[in-house]
């Protein structure tokens, strides 16, 4: 099990590979689709020191307010490839260290990592409770009136967040090399030689 | 003989019954994910990832709060004695589904899909989805399931024969088809998976008897008995593909197969696969002669 303490380094995360199981503590930001538009289209400079070495949560979370703070009652990852035509461009512009997110992303991302230094983070799927559970703080949030809830940009402090690195900056990524060995067994399956 | 209703006692039964949906998974299902876990290798992703699952399934327990953000299309079997009113037992369900969204047991998922407006309620047409049936006995017997959109996207129908994946009309052919969709799913659904299959029927039953076997227990065995052997040499290839827990890879990529029929006509021939994730969302609740049992 490895820490990772954010910010982070570009030093640290390349030296994630696939298969590392991580724990991570410090801040970072959620963004999914309206938020990623926003980063490429607007180039806001306001949120550059959040994303500044640090990770981006693919999350749609269930927020609650009470006494005028915000916290996390459900928070577990949304399905990461609809990023994809953004993400490498969004981890260059703001040197961004990784995304977390479940079921992988695309080979632009990979190379993306390959080049920035960043990692590939795989939140378990359907794991609200002790996601939401992992989020001690909601620092700030950005564009909530325009965005709505799930797709604002939520700064969180996390502590222990577990997660597993499925792309790492060395060009691998755990989501082709699982599909390729089991598409070779399910053509031996489909087609046997008799 | 129908049973006698109190509106207000059954709608909290029901808001009871959607509780423990979203909250809690049956024993045989987490019994399975524990067998699971005690398969896969020591210090792999595999092994750690069915550890939280069970973690995160007795903090949903402890704190009431749903075990996945997604609480899904809510689905209903509902079994009821003759001379039951079903319009009756509807809107005692609507009610209870309203409550249940109020208070955060739900997430609200109904979504129009010509204005994309959020009901707020979990209440818009066919949802929550209700399947009602008659039968000869005096229980009334309520089958919920919670299924969410990411498992929902891999499910799918393929029309026999396929000469792709040479797949012909036959148990043959449908033993490809499912290898061919669980494989294509890869870890997206939330592996390890629970499939249902339904083999024949037109393109709507066919998915309705696809998924009335997710309702079925883990344990149990196919009456037919060339079903059930096709169960089991599924479950056992199938996990044989090594895509794992999230798609991680790993011994455990599905929890079950469960395979049902309806009859078809002559020209066509399909087959459903219903894909339903590791969070298992299904209870029952049953009155009779007044007694009252959650399962
Ligand atoms: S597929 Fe299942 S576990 Fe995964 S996010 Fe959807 S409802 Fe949750």
């Amino acid at each position: 099990m490895t820490e990772l303490r954010l910010p982070t380094s570009e030093e640290v995360v390349r030296k994630l590979k696939v298969g590392d199981e991580v724990h991570i503590f410090g801040t970072m930001i959620t963004a999914r689709d309206a938020a990623h538009k926003f980063l490429i289209e607007e180039r806001p400079d306001f949120i550059r020191p959040y994303l500044e070495n640090s990770l981006i949560y693919h999350c749609g979370p269930v927020v609650k307010k009470k006494n005028g703070t915000w916290s996390f009652v459900a928070a577990g990852p949304t399905t990461s490839i609809r990023e994809e035509p953004y993400e490498g461009p969004v981890m260059k512009e703001y040197n961004v260290r990784g995304v977390i997110g479940k079921g992988g992303m695309g080979d632009k991302t990979l190379e993306a990592l390959h080049d920035q230094g960043g990692v590939y983070l795989h939140a378990i799927g359907g794991l609200a409770s002790l996601l939401a559970q992992s989020v001690k703080e909601v620092k700030e949030v950005f564009m909530l009136e325009e965005f709505g809830v799930p797709e604002a940009m939520w700064v969180i402090e996390v502590e222990n967040f577990p997660a597993v690195v499925t792309m790492d900056s060395h060009r691998k990524s755990i989501h082709t090399e699982v599909k390729s060995k089991s598409t070779e067994q399910a053509q031996r399956l489909i087609h046997p030689v008799t | 003989m129908a049973i006698t209703i109190d509106e207000a006692t059954l709608e909290s039964q029901i808001y009871d019954l959607i509780v423990l949906a979203s909250t809690d998974l049956s024993p045989d299902v987490v019994r399975s994910i524990e067998e699971a876990q005690k398969h896969e290798d020591d210090g792999t992703p595999a092994k750690s990832v069915l550890g939280m699952l069970l973690r995160n399934v007795d903090a949903a327990r402890e704190n009431r709060t749903p075990i996945c953000q997604d609480t899904g299309t809510n689905i209903y079997h509902v079994h009821y004695p003759a001379g039951q009113s079903t319009l009756q037992l509807r809107k005692i369900i609507e009610r209870a589904t309203e409550r249940a969204t109020e208070e955060s047991i739900l997430r609200p998922n109904a979504v129009d899909p010509v204005s994309g407006k959020n009901s707020g309620n979990n209440l818009g047409t066919e949802n929550p989805f209700m399947h009602f049936e008659e039968w000869e006995e005096e229980r009334l017997k309520i089958d919920l399931m919670l299924k969410g959109g990411g498992c929902e996207n891999v499910s799918g129908q393929y029309k026999l024969p396929d000469s792709d994946l040479d797949a012909g009309r036959d148990l043959n052919g449908v033993y490809k088809v499912v290898v061919d969709a669980v494989n294509s799913a890869q870890g997206l659904g939330c592996a390890p998976g629970i499939i249902g299959v339904g083999i024949g029927g037109d393109r709507a039953t066919s998915h309705l008897t696809a998924k009335k076997q997710l309702f079925r227990n883990l344990d149990d065995s196919n009456p037919e008995p060339e079903l059930a052997e096709m169960e089991t040499r599924l479950y056992k290839d199938l996990n044989s593909l090594g895509i794992g827990p999230m798609g991680f890879g790993g011994k455990t990529t599905v929890l079950g197969v469960k395979i049902g029929t309806a009859h078809r006509v002559p020209a066509s021939y399909f087959v459903s696969i219903a894909y339903m994730c590791w969070a298992y969302r299904r209870h029952s609740l049953t009155i009779e002669n007044g007694e009252v049992i959650y399962d």
